[in-house]
């Protein structure tokens, strides 16, 4: 069984849509500048409407996780797995799996730089995850 | 609310907790409801207010016969009764109500007559955490704490003797689930869960109930029980989704909250003899000690570790067991505050000798909500 997939809703398919073409979407606020996610179509910081969207540099730095050791059977899911949360480089922060790494707290080293790949989950969803950046 | 004008005359848990299979989540609630109209000396007809989370209002007041003036259903997770607490003392101050009935029901072990809960696929949370495996609060709730384990240079150790010292309070406790004495190797050496969270750092899953009774405190003198005064009250929301706090090592809702209700009753933290802070997992008694203001950032383990608030301490904690040694039905709020009554009405199991003031602090969701309360068995 895959893991479960995301249902985008009108607020959020620019985000997906995204994904699929290999880009890492956030918004920005054309008040305020402010940057931000999840996505929705108005600042979180000032509530204006003005908001655009922009490719992310897909650069990020591994902010905390935790290793789960009891996967449900058939979640889609093999422990033991990070859940990870990574900093973007803009400065938002998003939930995430870290890949190419192994999943122990020797090998995942809180800040260290991590860039997005793209994972293809179905012909609708791919999931933006994280690897270890090759210099690192 | 003028602090002392309102008090809790009523309060009881249900007769069993920890294993309850003939009892429904529904039946709980009324179970606790009955214990605290009894410790009162009420019926259903004298209850005006009513308000409730996890089953609805409607459900609560109907099944037990009440017909309310005021409901209220917020439902924020485990600290919802903290919240009901402040939001009857405004509605009893501004005469919505005058005898509010505060009730809480989880058949969280037996699932028996129990909802399900899960995110749907289109919430936020569906969409951008789900995805990435979460499975349950001890894989939620535990992610920003490694974030602030390398901040603070907080060692697993530190981590692991918060619930050591729980249990030495469990222990005195006859009505505790857990009370074996646990050493700090005993815990690093339980069952990995969620890396750094081993076993013995998670909550353990039971049923049970607990139910509050709310009055003037002008009413309150035509009640046997001793009154116990609220002095301030605090609530606050962060975010629904964990990975989006503002700061990972500090909750917005706990600052927020905490300060509503220390301002409030115009106390600090110095005037506390007792503290209830809602323990799903062993670090939040050390974020909610930093972000009440009890210590500085960072120090909580230090404070913890220097026993502090272990038995004999200065500023005792948790001293029914937490939800890591004496119950935890899912929303362990209603037990902090009944905790905090009892050590008020002298009649504790570890009663702490001379508590004035004691304060309850509950989260809910995954660092998303926040209640605060203040009480005291005296009138400021
Ligand atoms: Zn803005």
């Amino acid at each position: 069984m895959p893991r479960p997939l995301p249902q985008p809703t009108p607020e959020t398919a620019h985000f997906w849509e995204g994904t699929r073409v290999g880009e890492l979407r956030l918004q920005r606020c054309a008040a305020c500048e402010k940057v931000y996610f999840p996505p929705r179509p108005f600042c979180p910081a000032c509530g204006h409407r003005r908001v655009r969207a922009f490719a992310a540099s897909g650069r990020a730095s591994l902010h905390s996780y935790v290793i789960n050791h009891r996967a449900m059977p058939g979640a889609g899911f093999e422990a033991p797995y990070a859940i990870a949360v990574v900093e973007l480089e803009e400065g938002p922060r998003m939930m995430t799996n870290i890949v190419e790494c192994p999943q122990t707290p020797d090998a995942l080293v809180l800040d260290m730089p991590l860039e997005v790949v793209f994972e293809p989950q179905s012909d609708e969803i791919t999931l933006p995850v994280f690897r270890p950046t090759a210099a690192s | 609310m003028k602090p002392g004008s309102i008090a809790i005359v009523g309060a009881a848990e249900t007769t069993e907790l920890g294993r309850i299979p003939d009892l429904s989540a529904l039946q709980l609630h009324a179970d606790a409801a009955l214990n605290t109209l009894a410790d009162v000396g009420l019926t259903p007809a004298d209850i005006d207010g009513v308000a409730t989370a996890g089953e609805s209002p409607t459900n609560v007041a109907w099944y037990l016969g009440i017909t309310p003036t005021w409901v209220d259903g917020t439902t924020v997770g485990g600290c919802s009764f903290m919240l009901h607490v402040r939001h009857a003392a405004a509605a009893i101050a501004q005469g919505l109500c005058t005898t509010v009935l505060i009730t809480h029901g989880e058949s969280g072990k037996s699932r028996v007559g129990a909802g399900r809960r899960a995110f749907s696929a289109a919430s936020l949370q569906g969409q951008f955490e789900v995805p990435y495996g979460p499975m349950g609060a001890a894989t939620m709730f535990t992610l920003p704490m490694l974030r602030y384990m390398k901040d603070f240079g907080l060692s697993e150790e530190k981590l692991a003797n918060v619930a050591v010292i729980q249990r030495e309070w469990a222990a005195q406790n006859p009505r505790a689930s857990f009370r074996d004495p646990i050493s700090v190797e005993d815990v690093l050496d339980s069952r990995m869960i969620a890396y750094p969270f081993r076993l013995l750092m998670c909550c353990l899953v039971t049923d049970g109930g607990g139910a509050l009774i709310l009055s003037s405190t002008e009413r309150a003198r035509d009640f046997s029980t001793p009154p116990v005064y609220l002095l301030g009250t605090g609530e606050s929301v962060e975010t629904p989704m964990v990975s989006q706090m503002q700061d990972l090592t500090s909750s917005k809702a706990f600052r927020v909250s905490g300060r509503k209700a220390f301002e409030e009753a115009g106390i600090r933290p110095e005037d506390v003899d007792h503290l209830m802070i809602y323990d799903a997992f062993a670090h939040l008694p050390i974020y909610g000690l930093e972000d009440l203001g009890f210590v500085g950032r960072g120090e909580a383990g230090d404070f913890i570790w220097g026993r502090n608030t272990a038995p004999g301490g200065r500023l005792p904690v948790n001293t029914n067991g937490g939800g890591l040694s004496y119950m935890h039905s899912g929303m362990y709020g209603m037990y902090a505050l009944q905790e905090s009554v009892r050590q008020l009405r002298g009649i504790a199991p570890a009663q702490v000798p001379g508590v004035r003031v004691s304060v309850s602090h509950g989260v809910g969701g995954m660092f998303g909500a926040a209640g605060t309360i203040v009480m005291s068995n005296e009138l400021p």
